[in-house]
This record gives structure tokens, sequence and C-alpha cells, in this order.
């Protein structure tokens, strides 16, 4: 199934993809967006690469494995979660910068944790389609 | 250098307990509190009182004794360091247990002993009958545990606090509580499945394939005595009714005669002693059911005593196997000349067990028997029990601590030699104690048992023990009991000629339900997971859309209403374009056709958000939509050409499952609708958004924060999920590759 359009229109679109869905987590805070979507947007890119270029080379082009993705997504959310413990804070409490950090505005560990979430939605969508993709 | 590290820690525990004596008898009691879960109220506590210190000098004294003779019994054993670590833990989850001062903390280290016993016993893995005891045991005492924490609970919630001296307090309000009998009957749940009494008794003598220093350490010290410590320690709040005298007494009195009748019909000494365990469990457990002063004094008494002899018969029969490599008392005699030492200890041990003169055994057998002379209902039927199971014990005490002694060694081909100090002064020191408070019967009893019994009883009681109490009834019924004893020992070849058959136990019920268990799973799981992928579906929609359809039903609350029958044009083409693809995809016999149908249908509801300002969701909406319909693409391309293989009649079946589903979750959304919001919810979202949340995004903010902890349990689901997806396409690649 290999098509010329898909093959050239992905190489341009692929970072276009990635930039968007890193866009979508930074700003879902405050506009429509967030960790989720942001994953499925990079799930969608890499499909698509893969769709175009094939398993292996989609698997080259991500660089890490997919489940590592998810292992890590996990352990950023639990991480997120457990740092307000070292302040002496419930599981999970939001702490904020004061300063506002520029481009993301005031960060804090909801974004940690989104990131967390962006990384394991990406990790899972990807672990299914590349198994599927493998046999061809 | 090693032995002696390790011994330190049991010996410096007993020596630190053995100082607390004195303040303890005058009546302080010496509390710790950390707490551990403030919002439950729960606390890591313990306490030393009478009781406790009983139990904990025991503990921490045959502990040392044991680590000492293990050092030498399992001197060649591949695994003596282990052995040492598994048996310190126990320790320390016997001392846990016995010092307990919240029902939590308690609970945690009751549970602890089951665990450490079960390693202990099942300490020879390699062993097939090892590992079925150690299960056996896991198995009997776990049930009664999680009976147990049923009833700890119920009796925290109870009185309103999970503090033992709240608890210990509130025996008026608890006994007059309607929940009363629950309580008490979870709780002796455990406490007789602890304590190996009727019908849980055969685990005990299940587990004498333990190590010999295990079975003297847990299987007559220490652990099964913790039933007896659970009913000693809640008698003041539970006891004084008729339903635990009732229950105490029978199930006490029934365990007492059957472990005695069977104990003289073994011949190996280490199944001997464990049977006499169980009843000497079921005297203490008879005595605590009668809870009068005495009953209690001569309950706590027995319970050091039989301590003391036990454990050193246990290890005297450790011995004798080592020495002798025989433990069949049909093949051993004359062992009193090649291991003198054992011989002694065994002898007085026997003594004491057996209730002669001037040891323990016999200040203890003649307060039983005066106990249960004035026992509150029916003295002379308990008395007549007593006096049978007394008189088995005689017996077998003769059949374990004189037969291998005495006489000639029957097996010729037994070539027995002395045992080195280690493996003879541990069984001697507990024989000589007997002796010792058989001779200081009234210091004991002020400064130990004294403190102990204040605490079963509820309140000070005096305890003045005596060796000679003068010729009174108990002395006639004693005399009688050694009487009828050495009668049944010379009966004994007649008893242990039927010991051919094996006869009916409980524990063959046991066996029932541990072989019925699985296949009853087994049936369950051929019919509900049969591997076919549509009954799943099937069972999983349909139970779901049961359910709900019954709480839909039977909680009709205000009238349906339509929210918007007067929709806008774009609205309703929506609603049209989403019904005309769910048709299609019924209808249409091409996989891809139906793929994208059902595209349509989720492009359509995300239209729908899109409509009704919710772009977050319509987003990911969209994205999860094209994501599954490149998956679905990716698999049906391998799939063969579709053709219809199912009767019309499973279609109809199909069609009326998808029907119920659709109209409930219709029903549901309808009902869910015509239900005013409330609006103090999402305003209050809304309003703390932005100065709480820091952000603008509700949708997102609650997701990240308000409720991120539902998030990190979706998002922990997804990982699991993408585990499952993995190892199931995985092992089909896998294969490929060798191919």
């Amino acid at each position: 199934m290999h098509s010329l359009i898909l093959a050239t229109a992905i190489r341009l679109l692929l970072p276009l993809m990635l930039l968007f869905s890193l866009f979508l987590l930074l700003r879902g805070h405050n506009e429509p967006g967030g960790g989720f979507v942001g994953g499925l947007v990079v799930a969608a890119a890499f499909a698509l690469y893969t769709l175009a270029h094939g398993e292996k080379e989609g698997r080259r082009m991500l660089r890490v494995a997919p489940l590592q993705l998810v292992a890590s997504g996990l352990l950023i959310a639990l991480t997120s979660g457990l740092l307000p413990l070292l302040a002496g804070l419930p599981f999970l409490t939001a702490l904020w910068s004061a300063v506002p950090a520029p481009v993301i505005g005031h960060a804090g560990t909801p974004l940690l944790f989104d990131l967390g979430v962006y990384l394991l939605v990406a990790g899972m969508s990807l672990l299914i389609i590349f198994t599927l993709m493998e046999e061809n | 250098m090693l032995p002696a590290l390790l011994l330190s820690i049991p010996l410096g525990l007993f020596a630190w307990f053995a100082l607390q004596i004195g303040p303890v008898a005058t009546g302080q009691l010496l509390q710790v509190s950390v707490p551990w879960l403030p919002s439950l109220g729960v606390a890591l506590s313990f306490r030393l009182d009478g009781l406790g210190l009983l139990f904990a000098l025991l503990i921490t004294g045959i502990g040392a004794l044991v680590l000492l003779y293990a050092s030498s019994y399992l001197h060649d054993h591949p695994h003596l360091k282990r052995f040492n670590g598994f048996i310190l833990a126990f320790m320390a989850a016997m001392l846990g247990t016995v010092l307990a001062g919240d029902l939590i903390t308690l609970f945690i280290f009751w549970e602890l002993t089951g665990l450490c016993s079960f390693l202990l016993i099942g300490f020879d893995y390699q062993q097939e009958a090892s590992r079925r005891a150690a299960f056996q045991a896991l198995l009997v005492t776990g049930a009664g545990g999680l009976a147990l924490l049923a009833g700890i609970i119920l009796l925290g919630q109870s009185v309103g606090s999970s503090d033992l001296t709240t608890i210990l307090n509130s025996g008026d309000l608890l006994r007059s509580h309607s929940l009363y009998l629950p309580i008490l009957i979870l709780m002796l749940a455990g406490a007789f499945t602890k304590s190996a009494q009727f019908p849980f008794h055969f685990w005990l003598p299940g587990a004498m394939a333990a190590p010999t220093p295990v079975s003297a350490y847990l299987h007559s010290a220490t652990m099964v005595k913790l039933g007896i410590f659970l009913m000693a320690r809640f008698s003041p709040v539970l006891g004084g009714t008729d339903s635990w005298l009732i229950c105490l007494t029978s199930v006490g009195g029934l365990t007492l005669l059957l472990g005695a009748a069977k104990a003289i019909q073994r011949t190996d000494l280490k199944q001997i002693l464990a049977w006499t365990t169980v009843s000497a469990l079921g005297m203490l457990t008879l005595l605590l059911g009668l809870g009068t002063p005495l009953a209690t004094t001569a309950a706590m008494l027995l319970l050091a005593v039989h301590a003391l002899y036990k454990s050193s018969l246990f290890l005297t029969a450790g011995a004798v196997d080592h020495g002798s490599g025989t433990r069949d008392i049909r093949r051993l005699g004359g062992l009193g000349r090649t291991m003198p030492q054992v011989a002694l200890a065994a002898g007085l041990a026997a003594l004491s067990m057996a209730g002669m003169l001037p040891l323990a055994g016999f200040i203890a057998k003649e307060l039983f028997y005066e106990a249960t002379l004035h026992a509150p209902y029916s003295p002379w039927l308990i008395t007549a029990v007593a006096f049978l199971g007394n008189s088995l014990t005689v017996a077998a005490a003769l059949l374990a601590g004189y037969l291998p002694f005495y006489g000639t060694l029957k097996d010729t081909e037994l070539h027995p030699h002395q045992v080195d100090l280690r493996l003879w002064l541990p069984p001697l020191l507990p024989a000589l104690l007997g002796l010792l408070i058989g001779f200081f019967p009234a210091a004991f009893g002020r400064l130990l048992l004294a403190p102990a019994v204040a605490q079963v009883a509820g309140k000070p009681v005096p305890v003045e023990l005596a060796l000679w109490h003068g010729f009174n009834p108990m002395l006639l019924i004693s005399v009688v009991t050694l009487g009828a004893g050495l009668a049944l020992f010379s009966l004994r070849n007649h008893f242990q000629m039927q010991r051919q058959s094996p006869g009916w136990d409980t524990e063959q019920l046991y066996d029932l339900l541990l072989a019925g268990l699985p296949r009853f799973a087994d049936m369950i799981t051929s019919y509900l997971q049969n591997g076919r992928l549509r009954y799943y579906l099937m069972i999983v929609t349909g139970t779901a859309v049961a359910l709900m359809a019954a709480t839909l039903f039977t909680s009709s609350t205000g009238t349906l209403q339509l929210p918007r029958p007067d929709g806008s044009l774009h609205e309703w083409l929506t609603a049209v374009i989403i019904l005309a693809g769910a048709l299609m995809a019924t209808l249409t016999d091409s996989r891809l056709a139906a793929v994208a149908a059902l595209g349509v249908v989720g492009y359509g509801v995300a239209l729908i958000y899109i409509l009704f300002g919710a772009p977050d969701l319509a987003m990911t909406q969209f994205c999860i939509e094209t994501l599954s319909i490149i998956l679905f693409v990716l698999v049906l391309h391998k799939l063969p050409r579709f053709t219809l293989l199912s009767s019309t009649r499973s279609r109809l079946r199909d069609m009326v499952i998808a029907l119920g589903v659709g109209s409930v979750m219709t029903m549901l959304v309808w009902r869910a609708v015509s239900q005013p919001l409330i609006p103090s919810l999402s305003t209050w979202f809304m309003e703390q958004s932005l100065p709480a949340g820091h952000g603008r995004n509700v949708v997102n903010v609650i997701l990240v924060d308000f409720r991120a902890l539902d998030t990190l349990g979706e998002i922990t689901v997804l990982a699991v999920a993408a585990l499952g997806v993995y190892a199931m396409l995985k092992p089909r690649s896998g294969k490929e590759g060798t191919d």
C-alpha cells in the first residue's frame, strides 16, 4: 500500500503535527487541548508515517520503544503526584512556580502530570499500531 | 561467634521483659503509641500488661532455646541462616501480637505470625509433605484470620475505637450490643482456627512435617497459643455470656477428648505430642469458657506449665530422632543409658505433663479439677470430661517421656549415640523450670500469674498457689487419674493396633473442599470464558445493561421530558447523519464499509460536541475516531472475505441484545437530562478553575488537578491494557520470526 503523495506529504507533516501536539499540550490548561489529545495527535502522526513507510521505518523514526513511552509517562504522572509529599502536602496536590516561565506561563506539577498523560497515550496507541503492522 | 550474636537478641529481650515483672506486678501499664492512620483512628500501639508479659517471656525464652537447639539440630542444613531469620521474624510477629494495644496492630501481627509459620512449616520445601502441611496451616489459619478481621472491624465500630484500653472498658456496652453474637462468632472463628480447636484441629498434627525446633516453638509454646491469647484478651468484654460459656466449653471439651484419644493411638513421638497439644489447647479453651476466677487462674497456670513441658518434650523428641535416627516408639527403648540428660529432661517434662507431685503440672491439674468442680453449669459432666482427658494425657506422657528411655532398645538395628550440649540443654532448662515452679508456686503466682489473671478476668483476682492443698476431692481425682492413665498406658498396644485404618476426620472435609473449589472455578470459567469473543461481549454488555435497567426501573423519580424538541436544522441533520451511519453499519456486508459507517457515527457525535460547546471533547473524539479507523484498516485486510455464517436465530438474538443495550442507554441519557443539574458543582469548578487551578480550561483543570487521582487511575488502566494488547499480539509475531 505505497502512496507517493502520502509518503511525501508525511515527511513534511510529521514535524508539524508533533509541534502541534506540543502546542496542544502546553496550551491545554487555558484553551482547548491537553495531554490526552496531544498524545493522540502524536500517535496519528506516527501512524500515518508508518502507513506510508512501513513499520520498521516508523519505529526507527520514533527512536524509543512505545512501551518505554508508556512506562515513562506513568512514572512522570506518578512523580508529579509524589512531589507534593516532599513538601508535606497530600498526594497529587498541585504545586505552582511563583514566577511565570516564558512560553508556558506558570509552571506547575499539573503540567508535569499532563506530560505523563501525553507520553502514555502516545505510547499506548503506537504500541498497538506498531504491533498490528508488524507482520507486513 | 554468630550463634552468640544471634542468641543475644532473644536473650536481651527476655532480660528486658524479666525486668518488667516487678513493675507490671504492681499494676503498672507500659504503653507506646505511634499514629499510623490518624484519620481512621488507627495507631501502631503497644501495651505491656500481665497477660502480654507472660506470653512475651515464653516467646523470648523458648525462642532463645530453640535458636540454640537449631544451631546443632540443623547444623548441616544448607538453609540454617534462613531458618534463623524466619524464627526471629516469627518471634517479632508473636511479640507484636501479644503486646498490641490496638485492634489493627493486633491483626497485622496476627497475620504475620501466620505467614512466618507458613515459611517455617514449609522449611523443607523440597518435600511434598512439608509443602502440603504449610499450605494447609496457611489456608486454615488464614481463613480464620479473615473472620477475625471482620470481627475486629465490627468490634471496633461497635465501640467506636480501635484502642484496646477503650475496648476493654466497654464490656457492658458490647455484651448488650445487637452485633454481639456476630462479633463473638467471627472472633472465635479466628481463635479456634489458630489454636487448632475442633473442627479445625487437623492442621496442627499435619504441621509436624516441620523441622522439630519449629514444632517445639510454634506448635507447643507460641503460635497455637495465640487463639487462647485472643480469647483471654477479649474475655473481659466478650465473656460471661451464655453463648460464650456454651461455645467455649463444648468446643474445648470436644477438642480435649479428641486430641487426647488420638494421641495414644500414635506411635510417632511428634504425632503423640502434637495430638496432646491439641488436647491441652482444648483444656485451655474449656477453662476460659468457664470464666470463673478459679478457672481463669487455672487456665493461665496451665498455659505457662504446658508451654514449658511441651516445648521440652518436643525438643527431646528431636534429640531422640537426631541421636537414634527414628521417632517411632515401637522401635525405641533404653535411651536413658546413651543420652541421660535428654532422658532427665523428658522425664521431668513428662511428670509435669502427667501432673505428678512436686512439679508445676500437679498444681495446674489440681486447679483444673477445682475449677471444673465449681463450674457454673453441669460440673460433674465437665469434671468427667476433664478426668477422661487427663487420664489419656497421663498415658500419652508415659508414651513420650518414659517409653523411649527405659527398658531395652527394641530395634537392635538402631545405634543411638549421645547428643551434644546444644541438643540436651534447651529441653532440660524448661523442664527444670517446671520443677522450680513446683517448689516456689507462691512467688510465681504472685509475680507472673496474678497480673495475667487480672487482665483476663477484668479485675484483680487473689492468686494463692501452693503445692500441697491437703486431702480434698481434687487430690482424690488426681490419684484416680494417675491410676487410670497407667491402666491406659498398659493397654497401649491395643490402641495402637486400632491405628491400622486411618478413620474419618474433618481433614477429609478440607481435602474435599480444596479439590472442589478449583473444579467449581473450572466449571464457571469454561462456561463464562469459553474463548468465543462474541459471547464475552454478550455477557459483559448484557450484565451491565440488565443491572442498569434494574436500577432505572426501580428508582423512577421525576417525569421524562424531551429537553430540546425544537432543535435547529443543523442539529437535526447531524442526528440524521448519525442514524444513517448506524443503520449502514448494521446492514452492509463489507467490513470496510461498516468501519467507515461507524466512523461517520463517531464524527457525527463529535459534531454534536462542537455544536454544544465542548471543543475539548470534540477534538479528542476526532482523533480517537481517526486512529481507530486506522487500526481497523490495519486488522481488516488480514481477515478472510466476509461471509454470513451465523443463523437467522443467532442474528435475531444479537438484534434483541443490541436493541436492549441501545434502548437502556437511551433511557439512561433521557433520564439524566430530565434531572435538573446540580448547579453548585459546575459553578464551583468554574469559579475555582483560575484561582485554585491556575487555568481557564475547566475541563483540563479538572482532569489534571481537581480530579487528578481519577486520571491517574485511568492512565494506569490504559498502561495495563497496552501491556495486555502487547502480550496478546506479540507471541504471534514472535512465532513467525522463528519459522
